[in-house]
């Protein structure tokens, strides 16, 4: 298979690089100078796509390559790929749903412990050398706190069951209501934030998501109320998460994503109650290389015309 | 000079009332102080005085039958003596460290402490710093913070939670409920205990070296006790490993502080998550510099919840004491 050209959209993994090098012609589109001229060269080659959260195939890399033919993302979002145009010329997608699933869970767990018992903030204070005896600084408890999640797929399912066992009482919204669940439903994500103190957005980004998070669902939450996103940056309106943080009419948050990764809104580095990390949802060793095996047996398997692991389109 | 002990809160000194002695104030007594305003007892604050406190006890203690203290306000041998009608000891903490348990048995002196109501807290705090230092949240945090991303790009992977093998250093209140936390997470729950917990679903280990040997992270949750004093040691330490991670929420002296430092300095064990110190609030300053430490300033049980729930059974056990009624949480030998 060393013939077929294989475009990585950018690095991701050195596992998965050197993998895509030995079994494939790798193209690393992140060190080609000239994007346009590059495409020109070689589009009758490349027949397959790696993309991942922050690079995918939109449809003006899609009309460029004619003799694409799977799009394989190291991610589970599918936010930058343009599903429609896939389907239209028949391109396949592949994605990495489940193997990241439990340690997204388990960072939104964390980003809430974090942010609630300040972890975060006690780590800087002892590291400061300040650490006095009777300097007696209260956070709050997490047991038994009302945890709302949009969207109830594999991951907010996953963070539901985490939360369960802190005794914390589950509320959530989705697209339609999941009866088999035991969860309470909320018909909407300002019902939802009304009513519990972690709101979570655990669902994927499509254009029906986009801002799910905006003023109202901020200002139902209230002064009390914590915001965990481990989606997408694009489901929060960030400038009005912002200044609903700066001004404390929100209690805080934990962020891992951001509408314009990597960079971080300014005023968020000066607050106390808001914990702040570089999307690394599902950034472990274990899960890495699970998924990195999961892009790399789907592109095998596409190309000895073996059924696809881990299809989307 | 005084002519009479310093009073509680109220317009006239009612004599009828007995006193709580309180040394120096816990956290608990400071924070809420009116939680502690009850028709059956009044506190005689020794701390006001400018007495020194042994002249203090002899000169107004001697009728006093129950004392409220916590870590900064140790109930020795010393102390008991200058109580003659010591009958009940409360502690506003869930650890007794700082009484002497054998004294108050061989006296007939009842002790409770606040272990259940802080359980809750302790065990968030412990599994919150386990998935601190696993994930590396608050060392990429710092990295975020410090504009670091768009530069350095991607951060370094940290590791899975699920499936890791965690043992739990005494199967107690707050072992058992970072245990519960733990199953939901995928870990496999593995204890040490001074004996088996008939309830407990999870594999026993008798000494903690064999349990290091078969975990990825411990978690401490047990008592300060002469047994327990620096039983995490260098021979446990490297049985846990170099991926091996540790945290405490007990109290800093039941490891080998030193030798940890030495451990995490030269990457014989992967990490720690502390919330407690061997001489609190001094911390190794080896520790400030590492990236796989998480610190925490002994604060694992604050929150006002958890507080006020303290405050209320601290009262409830002394007003149940002096109206002859049985005590809400007596200390139980286990």
């Amino acid at each position: 298979m060393e013939s077929i050209g294989v475009l990585m959209a950018c690095p991701m993994n050195p596992y998965l690089e050197q993998e895509l090098d030995k079994r494939f012609t790798l193209h690393r589109f992140w060190k080609v100078p000239e994007k346009s001229t590059f495409l020109t060269t070689h589009c009758n080659s490349i027949r397959a796509v790696v993309g991942n959260a922050s690079s995918g195939a939109d449809a003006q890399m899609i009309e460029a390559l004619p003799k694409l033919e799977i799009v394989a993302s190291f991610s589970v979002g599918l936010d930058k790929i343009d599903l429609a145009k896939c389907k239209e010329k028949g391109i396949r997608v592949t994605n990495t749903p489940d193997v990241l699933t439990e340690d997204v869970a388990d960072l939104a767990i964390g980003l809430m412990l974090a942010v609630l018992r300040k972890l975060c903030e006690s780590d800087r204070y002892v590291r400061s050398g300040k650490w006095k005896k009777g300097s007696y600084m209260l956070t709050t408890k997490f047991t038994g706190k009302r945890v709302g999640i949009i969207g109830l797929g594999r991951i907010g399912m996953a963070i539901a069951k985490r939360a369960e066992a802190f005794s914390c009482p589950i509320s959530y919204h989705s697209r339609t209501e999941k009866t088999e669940t035991k969860y309470k439903y909320y018909p909407s994500v300002v019902e939802l934030a009304a009513n519990c103190d972690i709101l979570v957005v655990a669902c994927s980004l499509t254009e029906e998501t986009r801002h799910i998070v905006n003023r109202k669902v901020i200002d139902a939450l209230g002064a009390k109320g914590v915001l965990i996103n481990i989606g997408r940056g694009p489901h929060v309106d960030e400038p009005e998460l912002v200044s609903a943080l700066v001004e404390r009419r929100i209690g805080g948050a934990g962020l891992d994503v951001f509408e314009h990764e990597p960079e971080v809104p300014e005023e968020l580095f000066g607050l106390d109650n808001v914990v702040l990390l570089p999307h690394v949802g599902s950034g472990t060793v274990e899960t890495r290389k699970a998924m990195a095996d999961l892009v790399l047996g789907n592109l095998e398997a596409h190309f000895m015309n073996k059924p696809l692991l881990t299809p989307v389109v | 000079m005084e002519s009479q002990p310093p009073q509680e809160r109220s317009e006239q000194p009612t004599k009828e009332v007995p006193h709580v002695l309180v040394m120096k104030p816990p956290p608990l007594l400071t924070l809420f102080e009116d939680k502690f305003i009850s028709t059956k007892f009044q506190l005689l604050k020794a701390w006001e005085s400018t007495l020194p406190l042994d002249q203090f006890l002899t000169a107004y203690a001697g009728s006093v039958r129950a004392v409220l203290c916590s870590g900064a306000s140790p109930i020795t041998p010393h102390i008991i003596q200058l109580l003659p009608s010591l009958q009940l000891v409360v502690t506003a903490s869930a650890g007794t460290n700082h009484i002497d348990l054998n004294e108050c048995r061989r006296l007939g002196i009842a002790v409770t402490n606040a272990a259940g109501v802080f359980s809750d807290d302790a065990a968030d705090a412990a599994v919150g710093l386990l998935i601190d230092v696993l994930r590396k949240i608050s060392a990429a945090h710092r990295f975020v913070r410090h504009r670091l991303w768009p530069a350095t790009g991607d951060y370094p992977l940290g590791s899975k939670l699920g499936g890791k093998r965690v043992g739990i250093v005494g199967l107690g209140s707050i072992g058992s409920a970072v245990a519960k936390r733990l199953e939901a997470f995928g870990c496999t729950v593995l204890y040490n205990s001074r004996k088996p917990k008939p309830w407990a679903p999870y594999p026993f280990y008798s000494n903690v070296h064999e349990l290091a040997v078969d975990s990825d992270a411990l978690v401490v949750c047990c008592g300060l006790t002469a047994e327990t004093r620096h039983m995490i040691n260098r021979q446990v330490m490297v049985a846990l490993g170099k991926q091996g991670i540790i945290v405490n929420v007990a109290r800093g002296a039941i490891i080998d502080e030193k030798q940890m430092v030495e451990c995490l300095v030269h990457g014989e064990i992967g990490g720690a998550g502390l919330d407690v110190f061997e001489n609190e609030p001094n911390v190794p300053k080896e520790l400030l510099e590492l990236d796989n430490v998480v610190l925490s300033p002994h604060r694992a049980v604050f929150t006002p919840e958890g507080f006020m729930a303290a405050c209320d059974q601290v009262v409830a056990n002394l007003e149940a004491f002096f109206e002859h009624k049985p005590l809400l949480s007596p200390l139980i030998d286990e």
